[in-house]
């Protein structure tokens, strides 16, 4: 499937300050975001990923580097000539208009005729849902609204583009909940191209098509959320996104000679044996059988140190016969006791395929 | 009547009763004068000046009319409405002017990392702290015509001729604008301060150029900064006395000098009296305005 570019980055660089006090926010970025796809840029605070979506919608501009909105250059274009909208983490909406001003601000100031401009405030507003709120003062809504009204008043004006800005970070988590359901509606409702930041990770993985995973102003890994849950490239996406164990281990060409000296098979063919190497397991994809469960043979020795209830999960947390910790998700049995107690010896094992190899 | 209410009752009365000295005091010295320039200007004018105890009229009329001497039919003053309407036309002048100078002023003050705000915010305040004849000599001193200013000019060449500056209208602009400029930034510092600097990049982002962020978005926003500002410049150029008397040489009377004219060589006390009312009236319509005009921004939120 191939889909046309609507955002493109050209090896964007971004250095604050000057001279030895340098610091590169931005280190040569190229990433290209499809028409009508909801992209998300995801990472820690300060990984510049923000400074990456203010570049696009023209507040900030890039040291080097280019930006391309449908093929052409937009790099030296300011804000107000970009057809590029954002929805900001404040909301930034207009205390001195009403919720329908607000809404019409931006098709005001394009110069679009009046009966248009309230043509499409009214449409906003049923999209939004916000028709009873359309004379009110933006003071007078709750956190929820106002996030709908900042919404519909970037998407008014039609943009090829909405930037959002970690715009679900002040609401309260089930509001939150909502609004991300209400966002990839709209999003598929418009079809226009959003290009979302948060440093969310379940935000990120429940509503994206694709995640781009920024740290330290370098794009780490981009794909769809599976591919970047099961096939982390490194270690921090690994440990960004969602909880991972780590377990040091020596390449054996077939299969992987772990630190604490049990063999796991591995089907992932390397060329210089002896390697030494980190592997990645999620918690999910750990199996652990009791003794008397037989086959304890070839399972993975561990110790229990500590069994956490999360109610639908319980997570147990082990010992390898090195000290490598290994944590483990066990579905929490109806009667709620998972049949475990700290201090025994368990057996582990990995679902087949569920094993990565990480670059470090 | 229940404990609670007995309570808030015997509360109430003991507040009344403690702020009785003050609110005493405070009714004795704000009526008072004002009682006394409203009953004089119902009287007739004493040959030496001060007031005789008969009932007249002539303050209030002569506010605006004159008496002819002859036929004694009453005319239209004209020397009195065209000092009314410079002293008016001369405060609108200076308020737009501080306003055109100070709100770049205060946008750039209040721009200012917290640290830098403080001294700027002293040095707009310091001219506050001389006395206001010594700044408007000061002014004199720049303007006249072997002034600084001219001297500066013609020793540059730009122009061989002094500018005629003093003792004119300009010259009472100059000053007033000066004087009163410190009173329009401090009011618009405030507003500017609490204006939320995210809102520029929201306009920019929706397709505004830097006119139309300045005019629907800044302007309205900082509205109530806005006319304070202006109320407060406008209220005391009305009434400015010691400016328009030093650098407009007298001439280019304002209602401060008419009116004390009156208390003077005028030796007509209830006319004095009549147009302190008169200026106060027109004073207490600029606050209403402002009353409104701030009360309708904070409807608006």
């Amino acid at each position: 499937m191939t889909k046309a570019i609507a955002v493109a980055t050209r090896d964007i660089v971004k250095t604050f300050g000057q001279g030895a006090h340098a610091v590169n926010a931005l280190d040569h970025v190229s990433v290209d975001i499809r028409r009508g796809e909801f992209f998300t840029l995801l990472g820690p605070s300060g990984c510049g990923k923000t400074t990456l979506l203010r570049m696009i919608a023209g507040f900030d501009v890039p040291t080097f580097g280019a930006i391309l909105l449908d093929g052409q250059d937009i790099t030296a274009l300011p804000p107000n000539q970009r057809p590029v909208n954002t929805v900001f983490q404040s909301y930034a909406l207009f205390p001195h208009l009403t919720v329908a001003e607000n809404i019409g601000f931006g098709l005001l100031m394009q110069g679009r005729p009046k009966a248009e401009i309230r043509a499409t405030t009214d449409r906003m507003l049923a999209l939004v849902k916000l028709e009873a709120m359309a004379g009110r003062r933006t003071s007078q809504l709750s956190g929820g609204q106002q996030q709908r009204v900042a919404l519909a008043r970037a998407l008014a004006p039609q943009p090829k583009v909405l930037l959002l800005d970690e715009p679900l970070s002040a609401l309260d988590l089930k509001l939150r909940k909502e609004m991300q359901i209400e966002l990839k509606r709209l999003q598929l409702e418009t079809g226009i191209t959003f290009v979302f930041v948060t440093h969310d990770q379940e935000e990120a993985l429940t509503m994206s098509d694709r995640i781009g995973v920024m740290s330290a102003g370098k794009l780490q890994q981009v794909g769809p959320p599976r591919d970047i849950y099961t096939k982390p490239v490194n270690r921090f996406v690994a440990s960004f996104i969602g909880e991972t164990n780590f377990l040091p281990a020596t390449h054996m060409g077939d299969a992987l000679q772990l630190a604490s000296g049990e063999k796991v098979a591995f089907a992932g063919a390397m060329a210089d044996k002896n390697r030494k190497v980190t592997a990645t397991i999620r918690p999910e994809q750990v199996r652990i059988s009791a003794p008397g469960d037989g086959a304890m043979d070839d399972a993975i020795r561990a110790t229990v140190a500590n069994l956490v209830y999360f109610g639908t999960d319980t997570h147990c947390h082990m010992h390898l016969a090195d000290g490598t910790e290994v944590v483990a998700r066990l579905q929490s049995p109806a009667s709620g006791d998972a049949g475990l107690a700290t201090g025994q010896q368990v057996g582990l094992r990995f679902a087949p395929g569920a094993l990565q190899l990480l670059e470090d | 009547m229940d404990a609670e209410g007995r309570q808030t009752a015997a509360s109430a009365r003991n507040g009344w009763l403690l702020s009785a000295p003050a609110l005493i005091l405070l009714f004795l010295a704000a009526s008072g004068p004002l009682l006394v320039m409203f009953v004089y200007a119902f009287l007739t004018p004493g040959e030496y000046g001060n007031v005789v105890w008969d009932f007249s009229l002539d303050g209030w009329i002569s506010i605006l009319f004159s008496r002819d001497i002859f036929t004694g039919e009453l005319g239209l003053q004209d020397a009195h409405l065209t000092i009314f309407w410079r002293s008016v036309w001369l405060s609108l002048i200076t308020t737009l002017l501080t306003f055109l100078i100070g709100f770049p002023t205060a946008w750039f003050i209040a721009t200012r990392p917290a640290k830098s705000r403080a001294l700027w915010l002293f040095l707009i305040t310091i001219p506050f702290w001389t006395n206001l004849l010594i700044r408007t000599f000061a002014i004199n001193e720049v303007i006249r015509n072997d002034g600084v200013l001219n001297s500066v000019l013609i020793s540059l060449g730009v122009i061989s001729d002094p500018l005629r500056i003093i003792y004119t209208d300009t010259a009472v602009l100059i000053g007033m604008s000066y004087v009163y400029l410190p009173l329009m930034v401090l009011p618009l510092f405030a507003a500017i301060d609490r204006f939320d600097m995210r809102l520029l990049e929201a306009g920019y982002d929706l397709y505004a150029s830097r006119w139309q962020v300045l005019r629907r978005i800044i302007l309205p926003i900082t509205r109530p900064g806005v006319v304070a500002g202006s109320i407060l410049v406008f209220v005391p150029s009305l009434g400015a006395y010691v400016t328009p008397r030093i650098l407009g040489g007298g001439k280019n009377m304002m209602i401060g000098n008419f009116i004390e004219l009156q208390f003077t060589q005028g030796r007509n006390w209830p006319l004095g009296a009549a147009l302190s009312v008169t200026l106060l009236v027109i004073v207490m319509v600029a606050l209403l305005f402002y009353v409104r005009a701030s009360s309708k921004s904070t409807q608006h939120g």
